[in-house]
Formats: C-alpha cells, sequence, structure tokens
C-alpha cells in the first residue's frame, strides 16, 4: 500500500468484455484509492464502467469478463491475483455488496434471520443459533419493527425500503470494510431512498466502513459522498472532494452532468441534457473520449489523451483544458454559478445540501 | 383452505364421474363381445349369458346399472376370472405396480435432479451436453424399446438380471429401469432449464456476495428454488408412469395392474376396464390435489392460509 491511509488501491485497471461483436474495452486504465471511513462515490451514466470496476473488487464479474491489466490492493494483496476459494473468504467478509434492486435481491424461499445469518455462520463458525441472535440484532440496528417476529417472515412479507433494509443487514453482518453499494436507492421511491441513505450514513460511523457508492444520481451524492470520481466510457475522467467536484468542476462532461441535473435555481422550461450518446467501446475513440459530444473540444482532444492535472492536492481533471497553453473558455452559466460560490466558500464544510438535494 | 379443499375434492369427483361416462361409452363401442369361443355357442347360449350379466339390456340402462353400482360402492365382477369382484383384483394386483412405479419415481426424479443441475451449474460444456443428449434419449425412446433392449442385453445376453416374472426384488430391476427413463428425462430437462434461470437471479448474485461455496450458493439457494416449480412435474410424471407400466409390466411379466389392464381389454372384460380407468383417474386426481397442496407447503408465497398473505 502506498498510503496506509487507504483501504483499497485500485491501479491501471483494464478489463476487456469477450462478445461476439470482438474485445469491448469496457474498463480503460482506472486508478483510485479508497480510504479508511470514507464515502467514494463513483458517477457517470450507464454504460460507463462503474458497476464493473466495484464487481471487479469482488471478483465477481461475468465470466466473459477479462482483467487485461493493472492491480487492485486490499491488505497488501492483489485481490486480481486471488483464487475463487480465497475470494469467498474475503467476499462478505471483508468486502460486501449491496445489489440494486431489493425486490428481487432475497432468496424467496429462505426466512431471513437465515439470510441474515448466513454469512456470519461461513464466515464466523458460528452455529445457527448464535449466528439467528446476531442477525436479531443486525435487524434492530436497520431498523425492522418487531425483529423477533419477523426473522422467521419471508422476503415477499416486506415492503421494498424494508427488504433493502435487510439487504443492509446482510451486508454489514460481518462488518465489512469496505461496502459497496451499487445504485442501492434507484429501485425505491424518493422517501424511502432518504430513509436508507440516512441507514447507511448511521451505520457507517457505528461500524467504521468505507463505502464506494455507484450512481449516476447526482443528489444522492451531494448528500452522502466525502469524494468523488466522474467516469466516463471506461475512465475516470475527474476526481475530487464532494466540494470540488460540484462546485468547481474542470471537465466538460463534469460540467455536463452537473447541467442537466435540476435544482432549486432551474428556472421553468425544458431540462438540460448532454447531447449525443457514449461511444462504442468495442473500439474507443483515440484522444478524449468526450471530445466528440463537447462544446469545448479543441483539435488536440481527439489525437492525444489527456492526462490528469492538478487542480489542488485532492482534486485532479484530465481535461487538455488544464493544460497551461489552453485557451481560456468560459463554462455553461450554471457552472459558473457554482464555480463563484466556491470561490466565495472559504470554509471547508459549505451548506451544499440546501442547493442540491431536495 | 378448509374450503378450497372440499371444493377440490368436489371437482375431483366431478372428474371421476365424467371419466367414467366417457369411458364406458367409448367401451361399448369396442369390436368383439366378452363372450370366449363364441363361434362354438348356439344363439340361445349366447343370449342366457348376455343376460345374465345384464349385457342384453340398452346401452344407457347398463350405462344407469353401472353407475348406479358405483354410487353404492360397487366396480362389479370381473368377466374373465370367475366373477371376482374388480376392486379385489385391483387390490391384489395393487402391490407390484405400485413398487414399480415408486422405484421408478424415486429413480428417475432423483438422478433427473441431479443431471438437470449438472447441466446447469455446468452449461455450455461436455458434461452439460452428456446430460442434454442422455435426457432427449429418455424421453425419445418409448419405454417398451427401452425395456426390450434391457431384456435383451442385460437379462438375457449378460445374465445379470432375470429376464421376467415376479420372484423378487432382483426380478424388479430391469421394469424399474425401464420405467424410470421417462421421469428421469423429463425431470432432467426441466430443473436444468429452470436451474439456468435461478442461477442468472439477483439472489444468487447476492448468495456469491455473501461468499458462498458455489456448493453452498446450490444446495442453499438454488435448488431449493428450482425444485418448487419441480412439484407441478409430480402430476404429469406419474401419469407417464401409469401409462409406462401398462407396456412394461407386459413385456416383464409383471402380475401388476397395467398387465391385467391390458389383458381385460383384449377379453372384452368390461367390468375390469371401467374398474382401473376409474382406478387410474382417481389417483392421478388424487397427485395432482396433493401436488398443489404441497406446492403450497414449499412456497411460502403461495400459502393457503387465511391471513389473506
Amino acid at each position: 500500500m502506498e498510503n496506509p491511509e487507504n483501504v483499497i488501491e485500485v491501479r491501471n485497471l483494464q478489463i476487456d468484455f469477450h462478445t461476439y461483436a470482438g474485445e469491448v474495452k469496457a474498463i480503460r486504465d482506472v486508478s483510485f484509492d479508497l480510504r479508511k471511513g470514507e464515502t467514494l462515490a463513483i458517477v457517470g451514466e450507464s454504460g460507463s464502467g462503474k458497476s464493473v470496476t466495484t464487481r471487479s473488487l469482488m471478483g465477481l464479474l461475468a465470466p466473459n469478463a477479462v482483467i487485461k491489466g493493472g492491480s487492485i490492493m486490499f491488505h497488501g494483496d492483489d485481490i486480481i491475483k486471488k483464487s475463487e476459494k480465497e475470494m469467498q473468504h474475503i467476499r462478505g467478509k471483508d468486502i460486501a455488496m449491496i445489489f440494486q434492486d431489493p425486490m428481487t435481491s432475497l432468496d424467496p424461499t429462505m426466512r431471513i434471520g437465515m439470510q441474515i445469518a448466513e454469512p456470519l455462520m461461513k464466515h464466523k463458525g458460528l452455529k445457527k443459533k448464535e449466528a439467528i441472535s446476531q442477525a436479531l440484532e443486525m435487524l434492530k440496528l436497520v431498523g425492522i419493527t418487531d425483529p423477533e417476529a419477523r426473522l422467521n417472515d419471508y422476503p415477499y412479507q416486506f415492503s421494498g425500503g424494508m427488504r433493502q433494509r435487510i439487504v443492509i443487514a446482510i451486508a454489514l453482518v460481518c462488518y465489512p470494510e469496505v461496502l459497496i453499494a451499487d445504485e442501492p436507492t434507484t429501485a425505491l421511491d424518493v422517501t424511502i431512498q432518504a430513509q436508507i441513505l440516512d441507514l447507511m450514513k448511521d451505520l457507517q460511523n457505528r461500524i467504521d466502513t468505507s463505502i464506494i457508492f455507484i450512481t449516476h444520481d447526482l443528489g444522492v451524492v451531494a448528500g452522502m459522498a466525502d469524494r468523488v470520481a466522474v467516469m466516463y466510457a471506461g475512465k475516470i475522467v475527474e476526481y475530487g472532494t464532494v466540494d470540488e467536484i460540484f462546485f468547481n468542476p474542470q471537465h466538460p462532461y463534469t460540467w455536463g452532468l452537473l447541467n442537466s441535473m435540476p435544482t432549486l435555481n432551474t428556472a421553468g422550461g425544458s431540462l438540460r441534457a448532454i447531447p449525443g450518446t457514449p461511444p462504442d467501446l468495442l473500439d474507443p475513440p483515440v484522444g478524449d473520449a468526450f471530445a466528440a459530444r463537447s462544446d469545448y473540444a479543441m483539435k488536440i482532444d481527439t489525437e492525444k489523451e489527456p492526462p490528469f492535472f492538478k487542480v489542488s492536492d485532492t482534486h485532479y481533471a484530465a481535461t487538455w483544458l488544464l493544460h497551461p497553453d489552453a485557451p481560456k473558455v468560459t463554462p455553461p452559466a450554471e457552472i459558473v454559478r457554482r464555480q463563484k460560490k466556491f470561490a466565495e466558500m472559504q470554509r471547508p464544510e459549505p451548506p451544499i445540501k440546501n442547493t442540491t438535494k431536495e | 383452505m378448509r374450503k378450497y379443499l372440499l371444493k377440490r375434492i368436489f371437482y375431483l369427483f366431478l372428474t371421476l364421474f365424467i371419466v367414467a361416462t366417457v369411458t364406458f361409452f367409448l367401451m361399448k363401442l369396442m369390436p368383439g363381445t366378452p363372450l370366449q369361443n363364441e363361434a362354438k355357442l348356439t344363439a340361445s347360449e349366447k343370449a342366457s349369458i348376455l343376460a345374465q350379466y345384464g349385457l342384453d339390456k340398452p346401452v344407457w340402462l347398463q350405462y344407469l346399472i353401472y353407475i348406479g353400482g358405483i354410487f353404492k360402492g360397487s366396480l362389479g365382477l370381473s368377466f374373465q376370472f370367475s366373477d371376482q369382484a374388480v376392486s379385489y383384483l385391483i387390490g391384489s394386483r395393487m402391490g407390484p405396480s405400485m413398487q414399480l412405479g415408486g422405484q421408478a419415481m424415486v429413480i428417475g426424479v432423483v438422478f433427473g435432479i441431479i443431471l438437470g443441475a449438472v447441466g446447469a451449474i455446468r452449461k455450455d460444456t461436455w458434461a452439460d451436453r452428456l446430460a442434454t443428449i442422455l435426457s432427449i434419449l429418455g424421453i425419445a425412446v418409448p419405454s417398451f424399446v427401452l425395456a426390450i433392449l434391457l431384456q435383451y442385453y442385460l437379462g438375457l445376453k449378460m445374465g445379470w438380471f432375470p429376464v421376467a416374472g415376479w420372484e423378487g426384488f432382483a426380478y424388479t430391476i430391469l421394469p424399474t429401469l425401464a420405467l424410470a427413463a421417462s421421469p428421469l428425462a423429463e425431470t432432467a430437462r426441466f430443473i436444468r432449464t429452470d436451474m439456468v434461470d435461478v442461477l442468472s437471479s439477483d439472489y444468487i448474485e447476492l448468495a456469491k456476495a455473501k461468499g458462498l461455496s458455489k456448493f453452498g450458493i446450490v444446495y442453499h439457494h438454488a435448488l431449493r428454488n428450482s425444485l418448487i416449480p419441480m412439484v407441478t412435474l409430480i402430476g404429469p410424471l406419474a401419469a407417464a408412469l401409469m401409462t409406462g407400466s401398462m407396456v412394461v409390466e407386459n413385456i416383464f411379466s409383471v402380475p401388476g395392474i397395467g398387465e391385467q389392464f391390458v389383458k381385460s381389454i383384449l377379453v372384452n372384460d368390461y367390468p375390469t376396464i371401467m374398474g382401473v380407468t376409474i382406478f387410474y383417474s382417481a389417483l392421478l386426481c388424487l397427485l395432482l390435489l396433493l401436488t398443489d397442496i404441497v406446492y403450497g407447503i414449499i412456497d411460502p408465497r403461495i400459502r393457503l392460509s387465511g391471513n389473506g398473505d
């Protein structure tokens, strides 16, 4: 590990998918760190590689996926090099996962008490009875009312929000160091979303876990994350603290994302969208993959891939616009407004919630 | 639950009544008479024998008399076995049929599940293809062909098992194998398709994320969920076994109901034909009813309780 604060260090990860059409280069040279106790949000459009990246941390890639290069360091070991058997001891114990759709992620024929107890029996070698009694504690922790009686219920007897609480209980029952939440609130309605997010934050403090939060909902990111990585076409294009990404974004793609997010300041009329579609990763474009959709693309964007330029100690963006020789451009009005606000904010903890969430 | 059961039992009897009616008239359309050595009998002898069994009456009256008998709990007397009661005949021949059917069912279902599960887990490998070929063969090859092949090769040529007869467990092996092929193949096909589905579901992904081993995932999560729809196969499988038994019992000279049934059709033993048909139908209906009840027990989502779940 390069930094003792890091729980996971991903370096130069490359993942291809074998398909009938050819090799899809889904992850193209991704590097990031996950620090102890932090929440790292990975945002981006569908197909940008968010889920593939995190699945590789679990060793749960689809059979047609091939890791072409890079490393994923966890506890000084490279996860990529581990056997399936070794991964089974990490999954559910050190790294756990919450899935998108709580309606289908619980086994419909098993009592939920047993489903929560399973990881304990597997990883801690507990007898069924002890495991069930710990499962009961977990049910209380995730806020299921009358937990003793509900231990013996089946998933169909719970609502969607309750089921997601149970899925969270399963994920956290072994107190994992890393929790991967793959769009955990996408399938829930908005009021339940807020409850689940509050629950996750509360539990993160209690059991001291690091969270990788995958989402395309920037509103959720603002409320949850400490740091944000923006992914596009299998690459991370910008990363920084949540304030830096929301109020001082540098990459045109991040501008586009933030610009398409409706806020309280969005005056009536239509919602904005990023024009075009993401590139075909069977044959990724040369240079900056976003160039074709960007209003700010320069000639070099189609010729040479931009390196990461340092914005601050914690903030980096891969866009040629940050090159000292690049012409000064004016971002969209909404971004300018945000950057102005960022300049006004001298304190490290600004009241961002009011402007972004709700 | 109770109301549901009563309703189902009412329908069961209605079904049996319709089966009895249709079979009765179809049977009357069969050529021939129950008389043996018909050519040697004089007209008056024929008439007196027919009158003795009530066969001189119009068909509709015979039908009413027969149905009336059923309501009194009597299946009538067999023509061919010196006036033995049909119910006694069925009872005395039930043993071998039930034993064969039971053994074939257990072997078919158990090995079918194993074959299907292996196919699903090792999808698109040689093991999967082998399992598929075996199950297609099991469905395509009729039980009488398999029975004769088994009889010839394992019985006659190798001499490992007795060729025919009914004098102990060794005699049950070949007919059981012949009978088991079809349920085995059906089960294997069913389980494979079902388990491929189940293995790609979200809760299996979650089970993987829990760190369970491959065996743990299959045993604790995939198998149970694949087996639930399997219960619906019990009825059709039982039906296949019953029809299979008619042929297989004949080939191996097993003194079972199926063998009896075929014989009674050949000699126009009307009461026995009716009796066995009704017996088979009742058995099948009961199995189907049982299937629904069992389904409710193993799948918590469709439990037939009155709690409004």
